[in-house]
């Protein structure tokens, strides 16, 4: 439609009369007008001039009405030409006929001029409509594949994260869609370097791109901090402070974490949100459920959040399953849903546990027939075996199994200029978590170490005396001249030495902190342990309810806390 | 007796040409004396199917020009040849001569 509103309309009609008529109409309605006098010609012209609607006579010689019709419509593709046929034929045959060859509408004759401007009007507002859903249509076209360009790149990110960890060890099966990922179903899993096997599977609320947005995250800490030997409940609480802070409210993750000891014969289980776990009893063939008392990971802030788990001892060949919501909630034909009775019949069928896998999906598969479809079926089965057996694939696959820090020694020493710009106590913190062991103890490291660099800082550097403290005055009195003192501060420092040891289960941290002071004496306030209502000295008696020991040397510019931890939570 | 064409439809035929409804007329005579013409040598002839195209032609042209009996009349031959009917025709060509000069006259005077 070159110019807006004006169409081009093709006419062909052998009798001259008539064609002058509908020329005087349209062309009274604003619109241009190309004449033809037979079918072959209206073909010609069509080409030549690209009318926007062609007016067909429906007898003419060399080529009628029907034959050119069908040529227009092939050459016109995809675009939509109305074509009307001028005919005063009535028998219904030929209507059809008129229809089967691609008429889009009749006009007869006598002509009446407002039912030929009504048409046309119709046919050009049908036109427009035409043109936009087309231009929607290929936009559509192309946001589709550019979304199925993002997913991919998507995936193969996620992939990269997520890898296959340790999916492939002898004793896990699984069935998981490779696009999973948008459906917000994700699997991951991990030895630990103490031998254990760690576990999660999640459901993300959602689909799509925003469903996998969630599972980068999961994937980096889980992998992150299993092989660092980080312990279930750490992994656990990570994961659900990171995923908290970064979805949005109303996305959260229905998750299933387990910790499986081969050596040890028991696995530790937390569900929140899933469907209930089965324990099955190679044995007696019976079931044991884990169901979920949790909320979702994401839900909740880390104060509030709670990791208490469930202990189950396995015998070897004991199997455990653990699935998202797809499998109960699949639907067949009728609408009906599979449902958890159906779920328990496989397992009272069984008579080869082996088996119990395929048999769960094969029966999945038959109630839901071909509605089926197994991008929603995640699905995993963990069986207990001999530590051999797992560790020996889990070394191929898992290329270097990093195990944090585990005995090392640290001197550091800040000077002036430091004290007044820069606290050393995070620097110190983030390094003492790379130890598996103490990040949950991170809230007590800080508490002690806190504690000591200031009394090392303020009595030993600056020479500030407690006593001060006692009064709400003095206190005030206290910071002042704290601040003035470390403005003024030329000379002096307080140094930390760090020592960690492992231990059979466990590991103890020795903490020295020493300062450039005079030392004072000590004996007083380490004998005064009930002094804890006052403003001073709260901070040694606290230390020492933390620490396992707690000591100072020399002149009391140098103390020695012990910190020990254990493997048994 | 019904006129030879509708002054009505003849009205707004009018209005629709403005200039070029001399220009039409004639166009339409000249093509209608053609095919009446044309009519009588298919009769001759026995061609059928021609003889219903050309009777469909001078039908639908007649109609627009306001000629309601002369476009009933090509209808029946329409109708007849369709049915392979050349009993008749004759007779009904005879009435189109007939009434095609009322035709001419009532548009040449109008």
């Amino acid at each position: 439609m070159a110019e807006q509103g004006v169409l081009k309309v093709l006419i062909a009609d052998d009798t001259d009369s008539d064609r002058l008529i509908l020329e005087s109409i349209v062309k009274r309605e604003g619109h241009s007008v190309v004449c033809a006098r037979d079918g072959l010609e209206a073909v010609e012209l069509f080409k030549s001039s690209a009318p926007d609607i062609v007016l067909l006579d429906a007898l003419m010689p060399r080529l009628d009405g029907l034959g050119a019709a069908k040529q227009i419509k092939e050459l016109a593709g995809d675009e939509l030409v109305p074509v009307i046929f001028l005919t005063s034929l009535t028998d219904t045959d030929s209507l059809v006929k008129c229809l089967e060859a691609g008429g889009d509408d009749f006009l007869s004759k006598p002509y009446n001029r407002f039912i030929i401007q009504a048409k046309i009007k119709a046919f050009k507002r049908m036109r427009e409509m035409h043109v936009t859903l087309h231009r929607q249509r290929d936009e559509i076209v192309l946001h589709n594949e550019h979304l199925l360009q993002e997913q991919t790149v998507a995936k193969q990110v996620f992939d990269n994260i997520a890898h296959s960890g340790c999916l492939d060890a002898a004793n896990v099966k699984y069935l998981l869609s490779p696009l999973a990922v948008f459906n917000g179903d994700v699997l991951v899993a991990g030895i630990r370097p103490s031998g254990s096997m760690m576990v999660l599977l999640g459901d993300f609320t959602g689909h799509g791109l925003p469903a996998a947005i969630g599972a980068m995250p999961l994937a980096t800490s889980f992998y992150g901090m299993v092989q660092k030997g980080f312990s279930l409940v750490d992994v656990l609480r990570e994961i659900n402070q990171k995923l908290k802070s970064i979805l949005p409210i109303g996305v959260f993750c229905c998750a299933c974490i387990v910790d499986m000891d081969f050596v040890k014969r028991r696995i530790k289980v937390w569900n929140g949100g899933l469907p209930d776990c089965y324990l099955y009893r190679e044995k007696t063939g019976e079931i044991e459920t884990v169901r979920s008392t949790h909320l979702p990971l994401g839900v909740s802030d880390d104060k509030d959040f709670r990791d208490d788990c469930v202990y189950l001892e396995m015998d070897l060949g004991d199997r455990f399953f653990m699935w998202s919501d797809g499998i109960v909630e699949s639907r067949n034909h009728e609408g009906g849903m599979y449902g958890e009775q159906r779920l328990q019949r496989v397992f009272e069928r069984n008579d080869a546990s082996a088996q119990l896998f395929d048999e769960i999906i094969e029966d999945v598969h038959s109630y839901s027939g071909e509605a089926c479809r197994d991008d929603d079926l995640s699905l995993l089965e963990l069986k207990m075996v001999e530590p051999h057996q797992v560790l020996a694939s889990a070394d191929a696959l898992s290329g270097h199994v990093s195990t944090g820090l585990m005995e090392w020694v640290l001197d550091f020493k800040i000077k002036p200029s430091t004290f007044r710009l820069f606290d050393p106590l995070p620097l110190l913190l983030n390094i003492l978590v790379e130890v598996p062991g103490l990040r949950r103890h991170s809230g007590s490291l800080y508490t002690i170490l806190a504690e000591l660099y200031s009394n090392a800082l303020e009595h030993g550097v600056l020479g500030l005396s407690s006593e001060w403290k006692e009064t709400p005055e003095g206190f005030a009195r206290y910071y002042a001249e704290r601040n003035k003192r470390l403005g003024e501060l030329e000379d002096g420092f307080v140094s930390f030495h760090l020592s960690h040891n492992t231990m059979d289960d466990g590991g103890s941290l020795l903490i020295r902190v020493g300062d450039s002071g005079e030392g004072f004496s000590h004996a007083d306030k380490l004998n005064n342990e009930h002094k804890t209502d006052g403003y001073c000295g709260r901070g040694i008696p606290l230390i020492r309810t933390l620490c396992e020991s707690l000591r100072y040397i020399d002149s009391g510019s140098q103390v020695e806390a012990i910190f020990s931890w254990s493997n048994d939570e | 007796m019904t006129q030879p064409v509708d002054l009505e439809a003849l009205a707004a035929l009018k209005d629709i040409m403005e200039d070029e409804f001399t220009a039409l007329v004639q166009t339409y005579l000249a093509d209608a004396q053609a095919r009446v013409t044309l009519l009588h040598e298919l009769l001759s002839k026995q061609d059928l199917d021609e003889i219903r195209k050309n009777a469909h032609s001078l039908k639908g042209s007649s109609s627009n020009l306001g000629a309601s009996l002369l476009t009933d009349l090509c209808f029946q031959v329409e109708q007849q040849s369709k049915d392979n009917q050349l009993e008749g025709l004759n007779t009904l060509l005879s009435q189109i001569d007939e009434e095609f000069v009322l035709v001419k006259e009532a548009l040449e005077n109008c």
